[in-house]
Parts: structure tokens; C-alpha cells; sequence
């Protein structure tokens, strides 16, 4: 039986990180009890494609006509941190609209809803665990976290991986956003260099000419620790 | 090329756009066998207020222990259609339910039995990673030699176990409070 590894120090968000105001009532305040991993962690749901809507992975596709914005393809690979892929895996993503307004009732924000717009994805990885979207670059929108608060445009990211231990939901940013080094959830991740990772690249190489720029996201997931189990 | 894991972010309020087509309150779907169980209860903050945006998934063997995942090594495989996964949003006072199979019996660090029990996700506004943690089954004798049940302090034991509801024997309740003085057990998964 493999286990995997704990994440290196500051590379995940602390749970409480009082910048972000709703942190402060819903972190935990008791340290988290180290879980030992057996079957129940290094397992965890498989979806086959048969679920996954044929449109699910244009956003642009899924009204009648087309949504308002900048069209973009946000491609990458999910892999563990041996590099290795994850075939087949569930990749779920939400996000606001051109104008940064999401289809939501607790979103108030003065902005357009968009007709041709739900901002939901989804799609599964395929053999070497690359995924494609093709959507609209959201807006960024303002929040009432402090003064003047606005989150930058993002994309938000739910994946699986192979087991119970490797679920992660995260945010996609753009690059060169000015709103970055304001946002305490993007600055919720103490080491730099981790944070970085959270930032998509602009990619020559799947944008396609006329018709939108690329964007490359790659999703690393936890690696195994090849020590065997103790007996 | 891999490199360093990618760091979680909040769900944020807006989750049930891009999550609430795959809610799935009823696990026992596709179970060919196993006592059948709904598990209702809230989510409370740190002034014992209801979360209206959070999230639950559900990750659990069938009836015989066995996890519907190729990677599980034991023999018989779980019935056709049984899947293992749930997932359920709070409602506006932030109640949660699901209904499923009691699973059978895991095995865990040197070989020995765990308890049956649930693997618990949360997600919700204001969590920048998930919180993990377990349900267990009242009045499972197996409980007591759970290793991960032992690893928690004992008064804290409690806060990872449902609580039967006199009236209806297929009722469980279990409330996830995140801060406080019953503050749930979490994980460090």
C-alpha cells in the first residue's frame, strides 16, 4: 500500500488567514489530527464519460447564441509531481462572466448577466491527462471582504485525482493581473514560488488564430511515497 | 516535468454553479445490499450560526468493505452501479442530508479492521483547503478498537459520531461545527 506526501511547508493556504475575513468564523481552531492513509484515503470516486455532457467543456456552446467577451481555450495537463499523468480523471470549473457576474441569486453585483453564459465546465482528462476548455476570459468583480476589495479574474478548479487524499478545488489567475498582490485569497499561500503555480501562461501554442488566445493551466497533485506500509 | 503541488483555493459562494450538477444525496443507489441509512445534520460556524454555502462530499466502501475503485486490491468487487461518492450542498439553514448503506469493515494499518465508517470532504466560503473528516455508527462495538478513533483525544471521540434518533432506527444525525466547544474532529488527510 503507497501512501502520499504531505504537502512541503507554506505551500497550501493555513485554513486560518484573517486577511480573508470569512476564514476567521470557519477555520478550525483545534490543530487537524494527522490521518494515517489506508484503503479509505488512497481510493476515491471514478466518473466515467458516459456522465459528463458532450458540451461540457465549451462554455461558449451552451445557448443559443454566443457569450459576450474575450473567447479562450484553457488547456493543461493533470499530473502528480513525478510528472506522471492522470488519465481520465473529472476536472469541474466555474466562473464569472465577461462583465464579473456570476449566475448566482447571492451574487449582487451591479453588472450584466449574460444571456449565453452559465460559466460551468466539465470534462475528463484524457490518456496523457491533458483537459481543454474553450470560455470566455471572466471579469474581475468586486467583494466586500474590505475596502475597495476586487478579485481577480480567476477560473475555479475542482479536481479529483486517484484518490480520496488528492481532491483539490483551487482557482486558475491570469497573468501580469494587477488585482494579485491585493487579493488575500491568492496571498493565502505563504511560499511565493507555490502561489505562482496558481498563475496560468499565456500559450502560443493552443491559441488559434481568429478565434482566441490560449492559456496552459497545469494541475499537480499530491506524488506517493514509494516507502511501503509499515507491517 | 511535475513539481510541487498545486496549492488549494476557496470554493467561495459561488461553488454551486460548476458543482451542483454532479449533487448526489443518494449513495445507496446501486447497492445490492447493506443497511440503509439517512444522515441528516447542520453546519455551524464559530457563533454556532448555520452555513447556508457549504458542501459535503461522501466517499465510502459497499457493504462488504469494498471501495468501487480498481485500485482496491480485495476480492469481490463491489456491486454493478455502486459507486461510493455523494455529494450534497447545505440548504438555507444550513442542513445537509444523504441517504446510503452502512459499509462494511475497511482494512487498515496492519492489516487490522477499521470501523466502519465515511470519508467526509467539506467546502465552503471561507475555507481556503477542504476540511476532512470521518463519520463512524453509533453502538458499532468495532468502534472502540478503530485506530483512527484512537488516535483522537477522548473527549473529542463524540464529535466523529452519528447519534441515533429514537424514533426512527434508519435515521442518524450528525452536526459538523467548525469552531466552539464541540468543534468537529478534522483531519490532516
Amino acid at each position: 500500500m503507497l501512501r502520499y506526501r504531505r504537502p512541503a511547508p507554506g505551500t497550501q493556504p493555513e485554513l486560518l488567514h484573517p486577511p480573508y475575513v470569512s476564514s476567521i468564523k470557519r477555520a478550525p481552531t483545534q490543530p487537524l489530527i494527522q490521518l494515517p492513509h489506508t484503503l479509505s484515503e488512497t481510493t476515491g470516486p471514478s466518473f466515467s464519460k458516459e456522465i459528463v455532457p458532450p458540451k461540457g467543456f465549451d462554455l461558449t456552446r451552451q445557448h443559443k447564441g454566443e457569450p459576450l467577451g474575450e473567447r479562450i481555450v484553457v488547456s493543461g495537463r493533470l499530473m502528480d509531481e513525478e510528472g506522471r499523468p492522470i488519465a481520465h480523471s473529472l476536472v469541474e470549473i466555474w466562473q464569472a462572466n465577461a462583465a464579473g457576474r456570476y449566475l448566482h441569486k447571492a451574487d449582487q453585483h451591479d453588472a450584466p448577466l449574460d444571456p449565453n453564459f452559465t460559466g460551468m465546465g466539465q470534462t475528463l482528462t484524457d490518456e496523457e491527462g491533458r483537459y481543454r476548455f474553450v470560455t470566455i476570459r471572466p471579469g474581475a468583480y468586486p467583494w466586500r471582504n474590505h475596502y475597495n476589495a476586487w478579485r481577480p479574474r480567476h477560473i475555479h478548479f475542482s479536481v479529483f485525482g486517484p484518490a480520496f487524499a488528492t481532491r483539490l478545488v483551487t482557482q486558475m489567475y491570469f497573468p501580469g493581473d494587477p488585482l494579485l498582490e491585493f487579493d488575500p485569497i491568492y496571498n493565502s499561500v505563504p511560499v511565493e514560488s507555490a502561489r505562482k503555480r496558481l498563475i496560468s501562461i499565456f500559450d502560443w501554442a493552443t491559441t488559434t488564430p481568429e478565434i482566441a488566445l490560449g492559456f496552459r493551466f497545469d494541475i499537480v497533485l499530491r506524488g506517493r511515497n514509494a516507502t511501503p506500509m509499515e507491517r | 516535468m511535475g513539481g510541487e503541488t498545486t496549492p488549494s483555493q476557496t470554493v467561495g459562494p459561488y461553488f454551486s454553479i460548476g458543482l451542483g450538477w454532479l449533487n448526489r444525496g443518494d449513495l445507496a443507489r446501486g447497492a445490492s445490499s447493506g443497511e440503509r441509512v439517512t444522515v441528516r445534520g447542520r453546519i455551524l460556524d464559530g457563533e454556532g450560526q448555520p452555513v447556508p454555502d457549504a458542501c459535503i462530499e461522501i466517499w465510502q466502501a459497499d457493504a462488504d468493505g469494498k471501495y468501487a475503485r480498481p485500485e482496491d486490491p480485495q476480492e469481490n468487487s463491489p456491486a454493478q452501479g455502486f459507486l461510493g461518492f455523494g455529494r450534497t450542498p447545505t440548504n438555507d439553514r444550513g442542513e445537509f442530508s444523504f441517504t446510503t448503506i452502512k459499509p462494511g469493515s475497511v482494512p487498515g494499518p496492519h492489516g487490522r479492521p477499521q470501523a466502519p465508517h465515511l470519508e467526509i470532504s467539506v467546502f465552503m466560503r471561507g475555507l481556503l483547503r477542504r476540511l476532512v473528516t470521518r463519520l463512524y455508527f453509533p453502538n458499532d462495538p468495532a468502534n472502540a478498537e478503530d485506530h483512527v478513533l484512537n488516535l483522537v483525544p477522548a473527549g473529542r471521540r463524540a464529535t466523529l459520531i452519528a447519534r441515533s434518533v429514537a424514533e426512527d432506527p434508519r435515521v442518524l444525525e450528525w452536526d459538523i461545527r467548525l469552531q466552539g466547544e464541540h468543534e468537529t474532529v478534522f483531519f490532516e488527510c
